[in-house]
């Protein structure tokens, strides 16, 4: 596969991040096509995941992001293509072949969807009766499990009686307790508030990091993807339009898509400044600076004379700065401003003179 | 009320009893593995399989379509054949049985029917076969809705098996006929029509309490 010859926007690592260093490949997708009527929902996706890694998947609503995941577990069928997991084809097995490799790849729902005629305990059991472990094997099991989700005064609880958070932590313990390889999560904290998020995603982290469990991770808030993914690929009408690490792809999205599905965290010039703005001439220049890795990291000031800082900051994604500066730069002295703007050019991402203003900026 | 008429209650209250409870019993064990069928064969079901489906549905169809009296009459000869007899209290289960398996398996592919395809998914992505599947997720998940549907079954039986009097099987349904609506005994009309409303009333609640025991889907205090 050549992501290049395709022009799919690919950010390349300096160094490797530490969950991608065993170089084992745990998923493997090649030119995957799936059509519900004419339009095509997944169209021709090819991709790799690393045992270990967290990828996250974005895209609109629409774009193919639960076709593609569930070509995974095979509770979708590709018209064409392969699906890889862990070296077995997907594509090939029928309903009752696929049954083991189910066992071995746990999924998490946006809504939950656990049995409302169980208890806590017995949900998380199902995946554990179904491996066929006795009664005693699975009640140490899901006591285990119970315990890592904090969850363990809540057994004998029906899901009715769980707030969502909980739920999901059900949810979360359910896909987990057959021992998975790869867990498979479908908008899971869409359903859930800011905080409540927080403390599944951090429960993820922790999973992945102790278990080394890899996990493909759905979502619209991009606040998830920057909190706990490793990668990101974009979709885009069934396409995969640009992918890479997240701190890269946050901090210098190439695809339309991407740049739009970031616009939430990325800062924006207040509006009262913005109105101000004299797109020809003024005392200052308005200038607008991306900045990522090592150049956020460097003494940026040191080359600039009378500017200010007029908005914004530097964020830390999988612990790299990114962020996005508006400055004030003089702008009487063209030169000087040309000057300015050239060493700003050689040092960040991406640089823009949003216009000028004048008087108190 | 002299002691024969009373007699004469307590015998028919039990051949309904009789009645209703053999073939409510029949119509589940019966109707529930039907409405799995139709649920698995219909489109997009487990066992997708179209022609099994709409061939049920037919059969099912034809049966609840004809009127109870003349399923009763139609049915003397199987009923001859499997119990021996076409008159009586035991004889009369045949053809209440058949009419109520039918009804019953209508009302409880409606249960089947509710339960969240999502949990069904979630199932499958466990890796859960077609049989596990069912006794884990359908049924259990349909249970409350399954039961209220048979106490429905149950109470169309109790009106039904008086009209089963037409062959001779007694019960309270018919005793009012005879003795109430034909020769004007008030007394005893008043009677049957009280201990069949405590009847119904009966079924209805205990039906109601299971229920309440088996749904999990809301907060209990
Ligand atoms: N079972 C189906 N039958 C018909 N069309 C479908 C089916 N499932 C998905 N589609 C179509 O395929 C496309 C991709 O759907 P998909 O559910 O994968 O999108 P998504 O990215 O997960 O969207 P969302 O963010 O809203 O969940 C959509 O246009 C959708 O209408
Ligand atoms: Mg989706």
């Amino acid at each position: 596969m050549n992501t290049q010859a395709l022009n799919i926007p690919t950010h390349t690592t300096g160094e490797a991040r530490p969950s991608e260093a065993s170089g084992d490949i745990i998923v493997k997708l090649t030119d995957v096509c799936r059509a519900f009527g004419d339009t095509p929902a997944i169209d021709a996706v090819s991709l790799s995941v690393q045992r270990g890694e967290i990828l996250g998947i974005i895209g609109r609503s629409g774009a193919g992001k639960s076709t593609l995941i569930r070509c995974l577990n095979g509770l979708e069928r590709p018209d064409s293509g392969s699906v890889q997991v862990e070296g077995m084809e997907i594509t090939a097995l029928d309903e009752r072949r696929l049954q083991p490799v189910r066992r071995r790849i746990g999924m998490i729902f946006q809504h939950f969807n656990l049995l409302s005629a169980k208890s806590v305990e017995d949900n998380i059991a199902l995946p554990l009766k179904i491996e066929g472990q006795s009664r005693a094997q699975r009640r140490k099991r899901v006591a285990e499990l119970l315990d890592l989700v904090g969850l363990s005064d809540k057994a004998k609880h029906y899901p009715a009686q769980l707030s969502g958070g909980q739920k999901q932590r059900v949810g979360i313990a359910r896909a987990l307790a057959a021992k998975p390889s790869l867990l498979l999560s479908d908008e899971a904290t869409s359903a859930l508030d800011p905080e409540t998020t927080r403390s599944i995603l951090t429960l993820l982290k922790d999973i992945n990091r102790q278990l080394g469990l890899t996990i493909l991770l759905i979502t619209h808030e991009m606040e998830v993807i920057r909190r706990v993914a490793d990668r990101v690929i974009v979709l885009d009408r069934g396409r995969i339009v640009e992918q890479g690490p997240v701190w890269q792809v946050f901090a210098n999205p190439a695809a339309d898509t991407t740049k739009s599905l970031l616009q939430v965290l990325t800062p924006e010039l207040p509006p009262t400044l913005r109105a101000r703005l004299d797109p020809v001439a003024g005392d200052d220049a308005v200038v607008k600076v991306q900045l990522s890795g090592d150049a956020a990291r460097q003494p940026f000031f040191a080359g600039l004379i009378g500017v200010r800082l007029l908005h914004g900051g530097i964020d830390t994604v999988q612990g790299e700065p990114v962020g996005t500066l508006f400055l004030g730069i003089p702008a009487r002295d063209k030169t000087a401003l040309e000057k300015a703007v050239q060493y700003l050019k050689s040092n960040a991402d991406h640089v823009e003179v949003l216009g000028y203003v004048s008087g108190d900026a | 009320m002299s002691q024969a008429m009373l007699d004469l209650l307590w015998r028919s209250f039990w051949e309904t009893i009789i009645m209703t409870g053999f073939s409510g019993l029949i119509s589940l064990v019966a109707g529930l593995p039907l409405a799995l069928i139709l649920i698995l064969t219909d489109r997009g079901g487990l066992a997708e399989n179209l022609w099994v489906n709409r061939s049920l549905g037919a059969v099912i169809n034809g049966f609840r379509s004809v009127p109870f009296i003349i399923l009763l009459v139609a049915l003397i000869p199987v009923t001859r054949f499997i119990v021996g007899t076409s008159l009586g209290t035991w004889a009369s289960i045949v053809p209440l049985s058949i009419a109520a398996t039918p009804y019953y398996a209508r009302i409880a592919e409606v249960s089947l029917r509710e339960v969240d395809r999502g949990l069904i998914e979630a199932a499958r992505a466990m890796g859960a076969t077609r049989w596990t599947i069912i006794r884990e997720v359908l049924v259990p998940e349909a249970m409350p809705s399954l039961i209220a549907g048979f106490t429905v079954t149950l109470v169309t039986l109790v009106g039904a098996s008086a009209m089963a009097g037409a062959i001779g099987a007694g019960g309270l349904g018919d005793l009012a006929i005879r003795y109430g609506y034909q020769r004007f005994e008030t007394e005893i009309m008043v009677a049957v029509v009280a201990i069949l409303i405590l009847l119904v009333s009966g079924v209805q609640w205990v039906g109601d309490r299971l229920v309440e025991r088996l749904d999990h889907r809301i907060v209990k205090r």
